[in-house]
């Protein structure tokens, strides 16, 4: 996909599982929105194949539609429209859509159901955004950046959205770049940057993919650290940093934490402290990518 | 007494509205937002109803040529309201869609790209319908007498719809291919520059030939001459109507290549 010059996304490829989340991370510029409005059928790629549900999202839109709701990351009402009114008229172009009043009440739009839209704060307008995604009843949901802007409670509650709609059997594929929301969310994660899907994994698969973790503990100083090693998996180093600060390097799970504790209680000294420093899907992007989010 | 909790089901259940609920839906909501906006309303009748009252007394001011005055007007002012609901209020209104996203949301919605344009024709079409009602009810209270009967009246009909497809042709043209302020600034020129010099209120042949060369082709021209024509019982000239046709399907074929939807 380009622009001019410009390849905003290349030889990005993926696959959504039905009735899953799948959050697409990556820093700004990183192609997240380009790829997510090439299968919303606002772009069509000069190479390469998008199937939504089976259907070409250009060729196809008109079937597609239907079944999709689509969230934009910014915009998408007419800014003399009451968010009642938006929300209603959105709904009428579908056959059988979820009721506005309820909808409303759900998503504690109704101190702000008369209030035009450009008056409106973000997080209101992040909210009315959502709402007319989902008030189609599609079976697919495309969010882009669902709670940028949002307080922590509305996060929280759009994360409980999301969540409910994944139990009521709605697939839905969504961009961000917070960590937390990726790794709480989603069945599936992709990090895009530069317009390439540079890992794609579960979050604690992702998590825990990347250089090895650590494990520090305290015990008596002068241990025989290359006899631990010999009782670890071969790959893991252990290093005696300051007398009596041990630490472990390599793939940490359960069994390591119990050979250390076993190793060192054949030799009659308490193991102190033990800290268990596992990575987290922030680690490995900024792994991956070398930049932070944001 | 407990109600029932407020329970969504959220489970996909999706489908397209009917095509005639989803048109009615899009008109409705088009009319509504137009009539809302205090600008649009003051373009398509405040200024349109201000100038056929001051315009009635136009003879103490400017010759408009042989004729009762309000009769020269009435037609003019009935032209200058297509002007403006059609190219003027249609592009503005459709620029700031583009800008803020609202074509690329109902793009996404179950909604056809036909039943965006013609939700916008239906709503252009309805507030011209009051347009006409108003101004005319106006016209003929201060005295203008329309000749030409049944006739007149079914050419003012084609004359009004063919002015209305090229001058809504015209504005969507600006509307997809500039940026909203752009959009804003060009169709407010040019419905003043229409308005003073188009040949809309003012009859052609009161002005110099070699400008009255240029009017004639322009759509303006045609469309004020050819409704006084009409009003007069003459009828609009096969020029002036070939005039509007050939505006149409250019602008409208240069619309369907280079409209932007976003």
């Amino acid at each position: 996909m380009r622009y001019g010059d410009v390849t905003a996304v290349d030889g990005l490829s993926l696959r959504v599982a039905r009735g899953t989340v799948t959050a697409i991370l990556g820093p700004n510029g990183a192609g997240k929105t380009t790829t997510i409005e090439t299968c919303e059928g606002f772009r069509t790629p000069q190479s390469g194949t998008v199937r939504v549900l089976g259907l070409d999202p250009v060729a196809e839109g008109h079937l597609l539609r239907p079944r999709v709701g689509v969230m934009l990351q910014s915009g998408g009402a007419w800014s003399g429209a009451r968010s009642h009114e938006m929300l209603h008229h959105i709904a009428s172009l579908h056959a059988h859509p979820l009721d506005v009043d309820l909808l409303i009440e759900r998503l504690d739009m109704g101190s702000y159901g008369s209030t035009p839209y450009r008056r409106l704060s973000g997080g209101q307008q992040q909210r009315l955004s959502l709402a007319m995604a989902i008030v189609g009843r599609p079976e697919l949901l495309f969010l882009d950046e669902p709670t940028a802007g949002l307080d922590p409670a509305a996060r929280r509650s759009t994360w409980e959205l999301i969540a409910e709609l994944r139990s009521s059997g709605v697939t839905v594929v969504l961009t961000t770049h917070f960590m937390d929301e990726a790794e709480a969310l989603s069945d599936d994660v992709h990090i895009v940057d530069g317009g390439r899907v540079i890992a794609s994994g579960t979050p604690q698969a992702l998590a825990s993919s990347g250089s090895e973790n650590t494990v520090r503990f305290t015990s008596s100083p002068g241990l025989d650290v290359v006899d631990l090693m010999s009782a670890l998996p071969h790959d893991t180093k252990v290093d005696e940093v300051t007398p009596g600060a041990y630490v472990v390097a390599g793939a940490v799970d359960p069994q390591l934490l119990a050979t250390i504790a076993t190793w060192c209680a054949a030799q009659g000294v308490f193991t102190e402290s033990l800290l268990v420093e596992r990575q987290t899907l922030e680690d490995r992007f900024l792994e991956l990518t070398g930049k932070a989010l944001r | 007494m407990t109600s029932a909790p407020t329970r969504l089901d959220l489970s996909p259940r999706p489908g397209s509205a009917t095509r005639p609920a989803m048109l009615r839906a899009q008109t409705t909501m088009e009319l509504r937002l137009q009539l809302r906006n205090a600008e649009q309303v003051l373009l398509t009748m405040v200024i349109p109803l201000v100038l056929l009252v001051l315009g009635s007394q136009a003879d103490q001011i400017v010759d408009l040529g042989p004729g009762r005055t309000i009769d020269i007007i009435t037609p003019g002012i009935l032209a200058l309201a297509v002007l403006s609901t059609s190219f003027t209020s249609l592009a503005i209104a459709t620029g700031f869609e583009r800008r803020y996203g609202i074509i690329k949301r109902l793009g996404a919605s179950p909604l056809p790209r036909w039943g965006l344009l013609f939700g916008k024709i239906g709503a252009v079409v309805i507030i011209e319908v009051a347009q006409l009602a108003v101004l005319s009810g106006v016209g003929l209270a201060l005295g203008w007498q329309p000749h030409g009967g049944v006739v007149a009246a079914s050419q003012m009909v084609a004359l009004l719809v063919l002015g209305t497809a090229a001058f809504g042709s015209l504005g969507l043209l600006i509307a997809g291919t500039l940026r909203a302020e752009a959009t804003l600034a060009v169709a407010n020129l040019v419905y003043v520059l229409l308005l003073v010099g188009g040949g809309l209120l003012v009859p052609l042949s009161r002005y110099p030939t070699a400008a009255r060369h240029v009017l004639d082709l322009l759509p303006s021209g045609a469309l004020g001459q050819g409704l006084r024509d009409t009003f007069a019982g003459d009828g609009p000239t096969a020029f002036a109507t070939v005039v509007l046709l050939v505006w149409t399907v250019c602008a409208s074929l240069l619309v369907s290549r280079t409209f932007k939807w976003e």
